[in-house]
């Protein structure tokens, strides 16, 4: 079992300038079809090893990358 | 065959615009931003990317204020419509488009106090007129960046700098200078910038944008169009966020696709290089036509222009001539009155028109010898 970090977001444009900040620092992420339990605004959601909590926080914050929500989730 | 009509839409387009639109048609053809599946992502990656580098392109933060429209005049329509109310004060000048003139004229039937200043007839707008006319309290001030007559380009850091000690917002049409001159939106004072994806940022056809500027109040700017935005899908009203907001429907993601490979051609090549090209074939292109003696040609000092260029062949029609060289010669212009009434009063050619020629970064100085030659043989036959 992997305990994974998902990060919701408003809207697309949003969860595209995440995943494209977290790329470009070499991370590996995912967007993935938000989890129907974690209630969001936005369709797609971004999935990362949640290892990297403390790295994606401070990518998204000094970036201002606008989120809706991070959350832990377990996943197979 | 010689395309002269880049001030309509951009020819030919570079193959990488043809290329990134095949690939997202066969690789990426999701709806971006419905679905979560790989298609539907890579489309949003992809409308992503280009907003991306509209905010390079334009010297811009903030990617979630790119709104994309079908074209210029959709954007314009969107920052008018959008934030004018019955009553306020708006000030333009006589070197406008239609895409300006018909929805400005639109809404001063409701109530808008609407004020053209005067242009001269090289289309140089005297900035003491405008100061004049952009009173306290005027809401918007609304320019062209140059004329797609004549080509004049208007000294937009200064009407900013009127616009905003009277308090208004100044809106700028970019069709004919945007991949042409470079544009900085931040430094120039433009707090809404309109532009089309399908002329100098080499593009197709059905893109364009609306870059919304720090001091515009979201709240208070109303959508043209509602609808589904992938986002906020349990509401039944329209999200205020950006770029959802001003973004309902499906996007023309494969026109998006095109536009980035376009945006990215020109950032590649330099605008500044696009610019001195076009600058050198136009320069030609004047100097040539000024040598034939039945020919007259509108405008100002090269200097002070983008490569649009309009002239007459006297006593002809400007149609006759059009079509002459066409299928005389394999030259493509446009004649008529490019969709500018109120610029060809201004500098006298109303309603005739003229004879459009706009060079492109594809026209060579061979090229610009046929066609000047090729208006010397009209004008002598005709004689």
């Amino acid at each position: 079992m992997t305990e994974y970090g998902i990060i919701l977001f408003h809207n697309t444009t949003s969860a595209m300038q995440a995943e494209a900040l977290l790329m470009r620092a070499s991370l590996t992420v995912k967007l993935i079809p938000t989890p129907r339990e974690l209630s969001s605004d936005c369709g797609i959601s971004l999935r990362f090893d949640l290892t990297l909590k403390e790295t994606v926080n401070k990518l998204l914050e000094s970036a201002h990358v606008n989120i809706a929500g991070l959350h832990s989730l377990t996943g197979k | 065959m010689i395309y002269l009509d880049n001030a309509a839409t951009s020819w030919p387009k570079p193959k990488e615009v043809l290329h990134a639109m095949t690939d997202f048609m066969e690789y990426s053809g999701g709806n971006p931003g419905r679905s979560g599946h790989r298609l539907s992502i890579s489309a949003a990656r992809i409308v992503f990317n280009t907003r991306e580098l509209v905010t390079e392109l334009f010297h811009v933060s903030d990617p979630q204020k790119v709104i994309f429209t079908a074209n210029v005049t959709q954007a314009l329509n969107l920052a008018l419509g959008g934030l004018l109310k019955p009553g306020d004060r708006v000030v333009t000048t006589s070197l406008e488009h239609n895409s300006v003139m018909r929805p400005l004229r639109a809404l001063e039937m409701e109530g808008l106090r609407l004020t053209v200043v005067q242009c001269g007839a090289d289309g140089r707008l005297d900035l003491e007129s405008l100061r004049a006319a952009v009173t306290q309290g005027t809401r918007m001030v609304v320019v062209t960046h140059a004329s797609n007559v004549i080509g004049t380009i208007l000294p937009i850091q200064e009407i900013a700098t009127i616009a905003h000690q009277a308090g208004a917002l100044l809106l700028v049409d970019s069709a004919q200078t945007a991949g042409v001159i470079p544009i900085d939106q931040p430094a120039l004072g433009i707090d809404l910038l309109a532009f089309t994806g399908h002329k100098g940022l080499c593009g197709p056809t059905g893109t364009g944008g609306l870059v919304i500027g720090e001091r515009v109040d979201i709240a208070n700017f109303e959508p043209l169009i509602r609808g589904g935005t992938g986002s906020r899908s349990e509401f039944e009203q329209q999200p205020e966020m950006l770029p959802d907001k001003f973004e309902s429907g499906t996007p023309n993601s494969v026109g998006i696709a095109g536009l980035g490979a376009g945006i990215r051609w020109v950032l590649s090549r330099g605008i500044a290089e696009i610019g001195a090209h076009e600058n050198k074939v136009k320069e030609a292109l004047i100097a040539g036509l000024l040598n034939i003696p039945g020919v007259i040609v509108y405008g100002p000092k090269p200097s002070e222009m983008t490569a649009v260029v309009s002239c007459r062949v006297k006593n002809m029609r400007v149609s006759d001539v059009g079509l002459q060289l066409d299928d005389n010669h394999g030259i493509l212009c446009r004649v008529g009155l490019h969709c500018a009434p109120a610029a060809h009063k201004t500098i006298g050619t109303f309603p005739e028109g003229t004879i459009r020629l706009a060079p492109g970064i594809f026209t060579s100085l061979d090229d610009i010898s046929v066609v000047v030659k090729a208006l010397e043989k009209i004008s002598v036959d005709h004689d």
